[in-house]
């Protein structure tokens, strides 16, 4: 583990190098530049806003606040474990001609990710303002409820770069279950309250990304605190998962130049 | 005693002949379609002294570049242990790993840092590079729309300009149209005589070797053949090929 990290802190300066060179690189192409950053989330806000609000009528307290906030959580783990199937696949040409730690590769991804899930961050924020929600010393917690998402993602990002490297039509399997996934991940609704008791209290305590996303909600909406034996317990199973995923990538790593 | 630059002790690589695994395809057929090793790098020891030029040497497939690629880390070995004794390195080979999507200036910086290159150096060093790439205006432009020419330009002028303290040459000894390979071919021997830097070389070009070479190594068949001096291992290989 202290190899991984110093590994990471010696590369820390290429990772932003590369991370920013992709944001402005998938920007320069398209005519409105940076602004489709902002764009984006705004037009899915908009819809989201005319099927849950007028069509559906969902019920959830601050619906559009609950709607965005969870989505963009989703997004960011959704869009790192997409990309990572493939990164092995993708960085052909670099790593078949010089070395890189694979785990600096995924960290380039989940920092361009990142950074995509902070601007739709500022958009909740704005969108709280202007819905007047409240909030109180619980949102404090926050930090800490995402930083362990970003570890449980790294973790999984990890493992999936090092199977997608060996099994070819992984990328296909995960697309569909994570299509599946955003269902039972009480994105648009809470599972907790709209599943049939107890199905859906247990959905929310097993499902990593549905409780995770609960407790973001707790922090920022609820008021809720999010000290429980299941935070604790999901904790650790993301850090287990961190490090056993970096272990594994750095053991085969040289290896996977040999097989594509 | 010398000074030994690389320790390689029996080395061994092997590349699986991996079939792809594909789920949906093993779910139609019985069994899991078999791995084969091919043996490339079998058993190999030597070491390279500090700022000597080693020309590697052998026959097409006998293992030279796998040798090469292991030593710059791109292969994990199988087996045995290479010891580079804490000396920076680089790989000068056809493309140094370009990402397409983004320019020649963004590509330098990136390709600067994973070579181990400082933020500080590479910039320093940024315009240099440049100017000897002799690409002009598309400097600024993706690489993905380079010709091969400009591409390979400037691969050679990156690792050309960021020093390291060892060298390893696959078979690229001059790139480009007259003029470049003329001034890369000067720059060439310019970072070779530098008494401090290990090069080795791989070439089919035995001229140059015998010119530059101090030793010279013969792989067949991913085994040593033979490990010498220039003169010595050049007459050999020159009998046993003709």
């Amino acid at each position: 583990m202290k190899t991984d990290l110093t590994h990471i802190w010696k590369y820390r300066k290429y990772l932003f190098y590369a991370a920013k060179f992709e944001l402005k690189s998938e920007v320069s192409n398209a005519y409105l530049d940076w602004f489709w950053w902002i764009l984006e989330p705004l037009f899915n806000m908009l819809i989201y806003y005319l099927i849950f609000g007028l069509v559906f009528r969902t019920p959830e307290k601050y619906f559009m606040v609950f709607i965005y906030s969870s989505l963009t959580m989703w997004n960011f783990f959704s869009r790192t474990v997409m990309v990572s199937v493939q990164l092995i696949r993708f960085s052909k040409p670099i790593i078949t001609k010089v070395y890189i730690p694979k785990s600096v590769l995924l960290l380039e991804k989940m920092l361009v990710n990142a950074f995509k899930m902070a601007i739709s961050s500022v958009i909740v924020v704005i969108m709280m303002i202007l819905y007047k929600v409240p909030v109180d010393y619980h949102l404090l917690s926050l930090p800490y409820v995402l930083i362990i998402f970003f570890i449980f993602t790294f973790g999984c990002g990890c493992i999936l770069m090092h199977l997608g490297a060996y099994i070819s039509d992984l990328s296909y399997i995960i697309s569909l279950v994570l299509n599946m996934l955003i269902y039972f991940t009480g994105i648009f609704y809470s599972i907790g309250e709209r599943f049939p008791a107890p199905w859906g209290k247990i959905f929310e305590l097993c499902n990593p990304l549905a409780f995770m996303i609960a407790q973001m909600r707790n922090c920022l909406l609820h008021k809720h605190s999010i000290i429980s034996p299941a935070m604790l317990c999901w904790t650790i199973i993301s850090f287990i998962l961190a490090l056993i995923g970096s272990r594994i990538v750095s053991k085969y790593e040289n290896s996977y130049a040999k097989v594509i | 005693m010398y000074k030994t630059a690389i320790e390689v002790r029996n080395l061994c690589i092997d590349y699986k002949i991996f079939k792809n695994v594909s789920i949906v395809k093993n779910l139609f057929h019985n069994k899991i379609e078999q791995q084969d090793y091919f043996h490339a790098i079998k058993n190999i020891s030597f070491d390279v002294y500090k700022g000597e030029i080693l020309g590697v040497i052998g026959k097409n497939g006998s293992g030279k570049s796998t040798l090469l690629n292991a030593i710059v880390g791109i292969f994990k070995p199988d087996d045995g242990t290479i010891d580079l004794k804490g000396n920076s390195i680089s790989l000068m080979s056809i493309g140094v790993g370009f990402n397409e999507q983004l320019t020649g200036r963004e590509n330098i910086i990136l390709s600067g840092m994973l070579l181990g290159f400082s933020e500080k150096e590479i910039l320093s060093k940024i315009d240099d590079i440049i100017d000897f790439a002799e690409v002009g205006e598309h400097i600024d432009m993706p690489v993905g729309t380079y010709s091969s020419g400009m591409y390979s330009k400037l691969a050679f002028s990156i690792t050309a300009n960021l020093e390291t303290d060892i060298l390893l040459i696959d078979e690229v000894l001059s790139v480009g149209d007259e003029k470049f390979r003329k001034k890369s071919l000067s720059k060439m021997k310019n970072l070779i005589s530098d008494k401090n830097r290990t090069v080795i070389i791989v070439s089919h070009d035995l001229g140059t070797l015998q010119e530059i070479c101090n030793r010279i190594l013969w792989i067949h068949d991913g085994e040593l053949q033979q490990l010498g001096t220039t003169e010595h291992v050049l007459d050999e290989y020159r009998k046993f090929m003709l």
